[in-house]
């Protein structure tokens, strides 16, 4: 039977990513970053992956990882999602390292594995998992092609690509043109990647290693916006037990306890659901139905919550100042990545013979 | 003394001794009851072993591969949910012996007569007085949607016992014998045609001191146990994949292809997706009642079944198409239990209109949520320090 609790362990190492998290990565300072030529967080990064060794948690030890699971992988995402963090987490050490464990990849994946590289997998964001990607040309060895919408490839140091003869490859990021796009979510950027003639290394075939990573990727997604959607409750109702106005704490009002109280059971139900996604691919058992229903569940939870928490903060929710924003922004993005709620309806109609008309 | 080895071979010793396929129905479930194994983690000689409650799964999974019979919980739903927990907290030796053997059982319902219809969601503004006569109460008053009053044994009742105090100091709480004379249970017909539950007139009923459970002003503490074990009731069930409401829509859906639309592909596929995350939720916390680490999802679990069986009932109606215009049968009947999903879809809808009402409002449950879970304050209250007689009404 599925495990939808949190293991001791699993508990002491969420409480170590969040001190981690509150000493190097705080609302202003992610917001400062967010404006600067660095948005992604590389001290941050240095520290969970170099200091924690949790960039290879999905790794198997004598692949140079930590052999853990998705469920662990998950707890850390939470916690990376109650911070809006700005590190490639999801995208290297779930997604990339996902699909480097489909192919023989093995010294690409040590690297990852460590932290020393970040990979990127260079299927736009918005792909759902077991559908079409766009792909680059195969000109007997150099790839020739433009991808856009590949989260974190700004900060990659090896972009994964699928090509026309069906392959994956690994590119070396110097030998591609990265071009940031502005994006809606400041925390996870979007880049252009164009390649013309770029040497590249054939890993393995692209489909399973594609369908796999994006798998995982939408799969653990929901504990990032589980975590991301509980930080927007938990601190929405400490701001209105504070805020006065008519002389009485505005969350006594009957009008947002019950607003609230359901964003809770919202919030309480995600958990559950990224649970239950985050045990199946960790066990094997059950994947494509408890990924579907994850993700067919979360992203319409999270962008409530974080559209919630900036209304009921009122006129500074709508300040750049609050970190409201980045919540909002990275929930609405997340509501789209690796694929929307309704494209994992549609895909769940098929997996539990729910035919369409 | 209590492993999950002991009680596989106690339960053993059980089916050995009286073999379902032989042995009487009642007579199966008392021997059970004496053996202990009828709630595990309730006391030794009360049906129980003292045993952690998880274990019980232990015993009726043995239980169900023999083919025993169970005690078919949906006849004494108030009984065994609400009434035993309570009376096994404040009854004294003798009301737990007296009464929860057969409780247990079946043989003897029971009722719950806290409503009126002047005090629902503010129960503790009720108004039935008891008066005390030597070693008797004397009650007079109204209740109101009694479920299952016609055939029940036994009700528990709350009553006001002091109009002189603020309202939740001056209730008592005590077990009401429905053959008494005195009680007159009147049928109230609901939406769906059938009179589930009833109007319930105490007129000079006699009431032995010796069935007062908790002290006298008490009561309202004593209801506390009551409403808290109806709702953790209603939270920790298990329920397999497509278990409820889903499941019966689904079918249709598959079978009746000729019946699909755009349009309810959709919200079938939504709601889909939201029983499902409601099964993990009830799943979850029935797994942290299992480690001792009760969460307070039990309170939202209520919330969430009411809106998806009222939303999954209602596609069930339109889905139906010109069917969905008929209704099974309108005949007024006096049901023996309730049946959420025994009928067909348009008694379904109707009933579980009930679902946030009953057992707490969705209105009163969410400023449960609100001010118990997430802290916020309560509204400001007028009534609190007011004696209950001073009270407008
Ligand atoms: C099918 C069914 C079976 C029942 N069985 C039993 C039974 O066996 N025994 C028994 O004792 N009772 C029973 N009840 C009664 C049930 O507990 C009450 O109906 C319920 O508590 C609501 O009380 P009320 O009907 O007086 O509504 P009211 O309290 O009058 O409420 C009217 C409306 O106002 C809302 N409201 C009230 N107070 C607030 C507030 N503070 N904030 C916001 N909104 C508020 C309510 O949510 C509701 O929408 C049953 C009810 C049903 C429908």
């Amino acid at each position: 039977m599925t495990d939808l609790l949190y293991s001791e362990e699993e508990e002491a190492l969420r409480a170590a990513v969040r001190d981690l998290l509150a000493d190097h990565c705080d609302a202003p300072g992610v917001i400062a970053r967010t404006e600067s030529d660095t948005p992604h967080h590389r001290e941050a990064w240095k520290a969970l992956a170099d200091g924690m060794g949790l960039a290879g948690l999905l790794v198997p030890e004598d692949k140079g990882g930590q052999g853990a699971t998705h469920r662990e992988a998950a707890v850390v995402l939470e916690e990376l999602g109650r911070a809006v963090a700005p590190v490639a987490y999801l995208t290297s050490a779930v997604v990339a390292t996902e699909a480097l464990l489909a192919c023989d990849a093995d010294d690409l994946l040590a690297d990852l594995a460590s932290g020393r590289r970040i990979g990127a997998l260079a299927v736009a964001l918005n792909v759902a998992p077991g559908t079409a990607y766009k792909v680059v040309r195969h000109e007997d060895g150099p790839l020739r092609g433009e991808l856009t919408g590949i989260a974190d490839a700004a900060v990659a140091d090896v972009l994964l690509v699928p090509a026309d003869d069906g392959g994956l490859y690994a590119v070396d990021a110097t030998a591609a043109t990265v071009t940031p796009q502005v994006s809606l979510d400041l925390t996870r950027p979007l880049a252009t990647v164009t390649l013309d003639g770029a040497p590249a290394r054939l890993l393995g075939d692209a489909e399973p290693a594609v369908r796999r990573a994006l798998t995982a990727g939408a799969g653990l997604l929901a504990s990032e916006q589980f975590g991301l959607a509980d930080w927007a409750l938990t601190e929405t109702v400490r701001y209105l037990k504070e805020r006065k106005q008519f002389n009485r704490p505005v969350g006594g009002f009957q009008a947002l306890k019950h607003r609230l109280a359901q964003l809770w059971l919202e919030v309480v139900n995600l958990r559950a659901a990224a649970r239950n996604a985050a045990d199946a691919l960790a066990t094997g058992e059950d994947v494509e139905v408890a990924v579907t229903v994850a993700q067919a569940f979360a992203g319409p939870v999270a962008v409530h919550a974080a559209e919630e928490a900036l209304q009921l903060h009122g006129g500074i929710g709508m300040t750049w100042e609050h970190p409201a924003h980045l919540y909002l922004k990275r929930a609405k993005a997340d509501s789209i990545a690796y694929g929307t709620a309704g494209a994992h309806r549609e895909a769940l109609a098929g997996l539990v013979d729910l035919q369409a008309p | 003394m209590t492993s999950a080895e002991e009680l596989r071979r106690r339960t053993r010793e059980l089916l050995a001794a009286h073999p379902p396929a032989s042995t009487d129905r009642l007579d199966f479930l008392r021997a059970r009851f004496d053996a202990g194994l009828a709630w595990v983690h309730y006391p030794e000689g009360l049906g129980g072993l003292d045993a952690p409650r998880s274990q019980q799964a232990v015993v009726d999974a043995e239980l169900e591969a023999a083919g025993a019979p169970d005690n078919d919980s949906r006849r004494n739903g108030i009984g065994l949910g609400m009434a035993a927990p309570t009376i096994l907290k404040y009854g004294t030796e003798e009301q737990k012996q007296r009464f929860l053997r057969p409780l247990w059982i079946g043989e003897e319902v029971w009722c719950q007569l806290f409503s009126e219809p002047g005090a629902g969601s503010d129960l503790a503004a009720l108004g039935t007085r008891a008066v005390r006569e030597g070693d008797e109460w004397v009650v007079n008053g109204q209740k109101v949607w009694t479920s299952g009053a016609h055939n029940s044994r036994w009700a528990i009742l709350i009553a006001r016992t002091d109009p002189d105090v603020p309202k939740h100091r001056g209730i008592t709480y005590f077990v009401c014998d429905m053959t008494d004379p005195g009680v007159e249970v009147r049928p109230l017909r609901q939406v769906t045609g059938e009179a589930e539950f009833n109007e319930v007139f105490l007129t000079d009923v006699r009431i032995p001191d010796a069935r007062r459970l908790g002290e006298v002003g008490d009561g309202w503490r004593v209801a506390q146990t009551t409403l808290n074990n109806e709702r953790v009731a209603i939270g920790g069930m298990r329920l397999p994949r497509e278990g409820g409401m889903i499941g019966l829509v689904s079918k249709t859906w598959r079978e009746r292809p000729e019946l699909r639309t755009h349009d309810l592909h959709q919200r079938l596929l939504k709601l889909w997706v939201e029983a499902e995350v409601a099964r993990l939720t009830s799943e979850r916390l029935r797994q942290q009642l299992v480690v001792g680490q009760p969460g307070p999802e039990g309170a939202g679990m209520k919330l969430a079944f009411a809106r998806l069986n009222q939303e999954i009932s209602g596609l069930d109606v339109e889905l139906l198409g010109e069917e969905g215009l008929l209704y099974d049968d309108w005949t007024m009947r006096r049901p023996e239990l309730v049946d959420f999903t025994g009928r067909e879809a348009g008694y379904r809808y109707l009933r579980s209109k009930g679902n946030s009402i009953e057992g707490g409002t969705t209105e009163v449950l969410l400023n449960i949520v609100a001010e118990r879970v997430l802290g916020l304050p309560a509204e400001p209250r007028t009534d609190k320090d007011v004696a209950w007689k001073d009270l407008a009404r």
